[in-house]
């Protein structure tokens, strides 16, 4: 129950987080040339993002309602249950059929019976009866935690174990060295399920075991990079000069790194998602993702005539998330690239 | 008086960029005679590298040759030669070297097997045991130590003196009669310096190779030039015989520049500078670029293009003041 | 050059001992012995049975350090599961399934042969795809090949692998029948047939990454110097990409493959699960769904040994492809 009122206390906090973002952004010349940049090249990917955005976010604003507003829906124990603004849109409890129905029909699928919302169903119904385009939008939050809440975990552990690591060298760097290599030796997938497998399958599990397997690749990185930093000449002399080490890592060595975080987070973002899809597969997904409406939907494709709508709702969805975040990504290392920088100047 | 060896006029190498046209070099014209050593002086940024780079047909993307550019190389108008006839000509007629010869050489290919490749692209005729030979002896002569066992080394293995002679080797293996050195000395410590000019000198009067030497370096000309053209903001500013352009130069820059060396027993006395700094292609004046730094300029300077002014035994300024006085006198 | 190899060996064999560790805690630290016992026999089961079924598997003994009555001197430690766990996967006695009891160790070799079938193919096959695709592209860079190459690339890239699957199997399985949905018959005159549709969803599901990464390689390659020098000697542009770009490319182009072997494993998970291929991923997807850990624990471990071994290979690959490591 508590859940809901963490992720609404979430909502908030991200979007302040958002606005300090933006004025940080705004505040560096560099910055914000960065992101006047990226707005010309991609307007479209970023515009696509923006708008699953909105949708998770307006999945993630949940509230109860009070009994007597209720008391004319059937099903009183969904009812009683917190219930987001998509929810409330949609109206699933409602807002359904008995089972399958193809998008914007009258009749039901197989049973032919007029249906309660004939030509509302844009995407059609699934097994259930419930809505697709609703679960394809449900599935936004869970994509978006996926990549999202996991990144953001992973980012700021695999960061300070590489700039250990990297610039303090030595026995930290043989520790955090030899425990990278070890569990990068471990194939990632089979390392994933086995967690699973051992911490359970609730959304926030998966989001450890995601977080244990991705923070490998970016802490290497981290630490190659931190390594170079460390030999430059302006880190020597600042050395000289006597700053101190958690100076020189606060202001030279780490916004050295931003460009790397935000092109690593893009990356890490898409594979995570898509990396959801296959534990989906194993039975080992979480509630309610596109990859659980794509598994669902894999015999339903054999049958005749096939069901084509729950997979494409939830395939569209996926493949317009990750080649947006995709497109960003190489927009934006094409933009933070030394090299081009230098020649666009 | 016979033709000249290689004949450059009015070449324009420029970069689109939105929809203007960016000039690095404007309106050049040069000439350099057979078994001639011409030096185009300049500082970094002048245009001189694209100047060469484009007598070879190389220059970079987005950069291209301007329309109304013509090069003409024994006779041949290089600049509409096909690209099958041009290559050909490359590492044959026309040889170059470049500034760092460790970048310069393909590091995982021995230094032997890269000059012999030259061999095998312009005469195939020769076996490669010959190839070898030929490699080997030229290696011989550019002053490499052991250089059958040098044969089978790669570029990592050798000192950048060593390196530098085997792009040498390289450039001067099918004895062209053209070789464009691009600041050859540059990478180098001094006294290796001393050694490679002194290895271009004799190499330069064994085989009669023309050389277009670029640099910065007035010490370098000094060396080995027989003339001299310095070059400024893309365009040239004077051109005259070695001693002439060290000893009375009349242009305004090619005076800063003489004015602006160190001198051992000049002691206590500040080092005169010239104030300002180069243009960005495309920006500061259009009329003579040198203008906005020019201690004598006046009215015409910053934007009519100044005439070229004769002044005798092959020594030309190119310069309003000079013209001028030469026109009061 | 041979004080290389030792030392890199031996930190390999270190790694291994620290994935043992790593797979320790996993399924021995944090998964109860009891749980494991009654998700095979039922939760019905008796504590006799348990207790039977545990001493069976080898989960009978305390995890670091074994005092209990009648253990003396070293057995304190031998005696215990930790010691059983390393002893027991270095000498390859990887024991019974926990699901049905079945030797692992059989299983695993029956099913290489079909796994590797698989694989070997789709790994060769996927790298020709990719370096002649990345060349031909590096060569036309800048042109309109390029850039429709790229944006295929980049399309294929945003597919999840599951959809190609999905897709492959209706579209070529179903709708033009040119290849059988799944299955699997070792037969070598019709194998190819059970093979050809899981190699060509796999090398079409890889190739976008790996071709921009290989183009990136290329090109960043023939802005170097020394590929300046070449073109000032005479030599032509596709001679300029075969014999100088392509041999500096090379390394970089080397860690990418040793980055795909453990794909070959897991990748390889998928579509051995999705077309009915008897091999060693399908070995693990079962395991996976049957809750059996032992069989999984030794995959991970045999993924984990694939992938160090893999690694050590590489390392002296670069002594021969670069030689400014192989003679420093």
């Amino acid at each position: 129950m508590v859940g809901y009122i963490i992720s609404n206390i979430a909502v908030v906090a991200l979007l302040i987080g958002f606005v300090v973002v933006a004025r940080a952004i705004r505040s560096s010349r560099m910055w914000s040339d960065a992101a006047r940049n990226l707005w010309r090249r991609r307007p479209f990917a970023i515009v696509f993002v923006g708008v699953f955005v909105v949708i998770a976010l307006l999945d993630s604003v949940a509230w109860i309602s009070a009994p007597a507003a209720m008391a004319g829906v059937g099903d009183q124990v969904a009812a009683s249950k917190p219930r987001s603004i998509i929810d409330r849109l949609f109206a699933p409890e409602t807002f359904r059929e008995t089972s399958y129905s193809a998008p914007l029909a009258d009749l039901g699928f197989y049973d032919k019976q007029r249906l309660s919302y004939p030509g509302a169903h844009l995407l059609g119904t699934d097994i259930l009866g419930n809505d697709v385009l609703y679960r394809t939008f449900k599935g936004v939050r869970v994509a978006l935690l996926i990549g999202g809440l996991t990144s953001l975990i992973v980012i700021p552990i695999a960061l300070a174990f590489g700039i250990s690591a990297g610039y303090f060298g030595g026995r930290i760097d043989d520790g955090v060295f030899f425990v990278m290599t070890v569990l990068a030796s471990v194939p990632s997938l089979l390392l994933l399920i086995a967690l699973i497998m051992v911490l359970g399958t609730g959304t926030l599990q998966v989001c450890v075991a995601l977080g244990v397997t991705s923070w490998v690749s970016f802490c290497r990185i981290t630490r190659g990079e931190t390594l170079k930093i460390r030999e430059a000449e302006y880190i020597q002399s600042a050395k000289a000069l006597g700053v101190s080490d958690w100076r020189i890592i606060q202001r030279h060595v780490l916004p050295n790194l931003i460009h790397l975080v935000v092109i690593t987070f893009a990356l890490l973002f898409t594979g995570l998602v898509l990396s959801e899809t296959i534990l989906s597969y194993l039975g080992v997904g979480v509630q309610g993702s596109w990859g659980q409406m794509i598994d669902q939907a894999r015999d339903e494709l054999s049958r005749t005539p096939v069901i084509w709508w729950n997979i494409a709702g939830a395939s569209v969805a996926l493949f317009t998330l990750v080649l947006c975040v995709n497109l960003i990504a190489d927009a934006l290392r094409d933009i933070t690239d030394p090299r081009t920088r230098r020649e666009q100047s | 008086m016979t033709r000249p060896l290689l004949e450059i006029s009015r070449l324009g190498v420029e970069v689109p960029i939105h929809d203007r046209r960016i000039p690095i070099v404007e309106d050049l014209s040069l000439m350099i005679s057979a078994g001639e050593v011409l030096a185009l002086v300049g500082e970094s940024g002048c245009g001189k590298s694209m100047t060469a780079l484009a007598i070879m047909r190389l220059v970079p993307k987005p950069l291209r040759i301007a329309s109304g550019s013509e090069i003409t190389f024994d006779g041949r108008p290089l600049l509409e030669l096909s690209v099958p006839e041009m290559r050909a000509m490359r590492g044959d007629s026309i040889s170059m070297i470049f500034q760092d010869p460790m970048s310069s050489l393909n590091p995982v290919r021995t230094v032997g097997d890269q000059v012999t490749e030259v061999i095998a692209l312009h005469d195939h005729r020769v076996s490669r045991a010959e190839a070898r030979k030929r490699t080997i002896a030229l290696f011989e002569r550019t002053g490499i130590p052991e250089p059958a066992a040098r044969y089978d080394a790669y570029p990592h293995q050798l000192s950048g003196g060593l390196k530098q002679r085997v792009m040498i080797a390289m450039a001067l293996i099918m004895q062209p009669r053209l070789l464009i050195a691009d600041e050859p000395t540059t990478a180098l410590d001094v006294t290796v310096q001393a050694q490679i000019l002194e290895l271009l000198r004799e190499l330069q009067r064994e085989f009669q190779t023309a050389i277009l030497l670029i640099t910065h370096d007035l010490g370098v000309v000094n060396e080995l030039a027989d003339r001299v053209a310095v070059m400024y903001g893309g365009r040239i500013a004077e051109e005259a015989e070695r001693v002439d352009l060290l000893t009375t130069s009349r242009h305004p820059y090619t005076k800063g520049l003489l004015a602006s060396i160190p001198h051992v027993d000049r002691r206590h006395a500040d080092l005169t500078e010239i104030p300002g700094v180069v243009p960005v292609p495309g920006e500061g004046p259009m009329g003579c670029r040198f203008a906005t730094r020019c201690p004598i300029a006046f009215a015409p300077c910053q934007d009519e293009r100044p005439p070229a002014v004769d002044l005798g035994s092959n020594h030309c300024a190119w310069c309003h003041a000079v013209a001028k006085e030469v026109a009061a006198s | 050059m041979l004080a290389y190899l030792v030392r890199r060996i031996s930190y390999g064999a270190l790694t291994v001992l620290g994935v043992l560790f790593l797979l320790f805690i996993l399924f021995f630290a944090i998964t109860n012995p009891d749980d494991i016992a009654r998700k095979a026999l039922g939760e019905k089961a008796g504590p006799d049975v348990i207790a039977q079924w545990k001493t069976n598997h080898g989960y009978d003994r305390p995890l670091l350090f074994n005092n209990r009555t009648g253990v003396s001197g070293l057995a304190h430690l031998t005696d215990t599961l930790l010691f059983e766990h390393y002893r027991r996967m270095l000498t390859f006695d990887f024991g019974r399934s926990d699901a049905d009891d079945a030797p692992i160790a059989q299983r695993i070799l029956e099913g290489a042969g079909p796994s590797l079938s698989l694989t070997v193919p789709l790994f060769v096959l996927g790298l020709i795809v990719g370096v002649t695709l990345a060349l031909f592209v590096a060569f036309f860079r800048e042109t309109y090949i390029d850039w429709i190459v790229l944006v295929g690339c980049m399309l294929a890239m945003s597919v999840a692998i599951l959809l190609y699957i999905i897709g492959g199997q209706y579209l070529i399985g179903m709708q033009l029948k040119w290849f059988p949905i799944s299955g699997y018959d070792p037969n070598p005159a019709v194998v190819a047939r059970f093979l050809a549709l899981p190699v060509l969803v796999g090398v079409v599901s890889g190739f976008g990454a790996d071709t921009r990464f290989y183009r990136t390689v290329f090109v960043e390659e023939t802005g170097k110097d020394y590929v300046r020098t070449a073109r000032a000697k005479g030599c032509g542009e596709i001679r300029v990409m075969v014999r100088h770009v392509l041999r500096n490319a090379l390394i970089p182009i080397l860690t990418n493959i040793v980055m795909a072997i453990p794909f070959l494993f897991t990748g390889a998970l998928l579509l051995e699960s999705f077309f009915g291929i008897p091999g060693l991923g399908s070995l693990t997807v079962e395991a996976i769904q049957g809750n059996d850990f032992s069989t999984l624990r030794t995959m991970v471990y045999i993924g984990a040994l694939a992938f160090i071994i893999g690694q050590i290979l590489t390392d002296i690959s670069y002594t021969v492809a670069d030689p400014r490591i192989r003679l420093s």
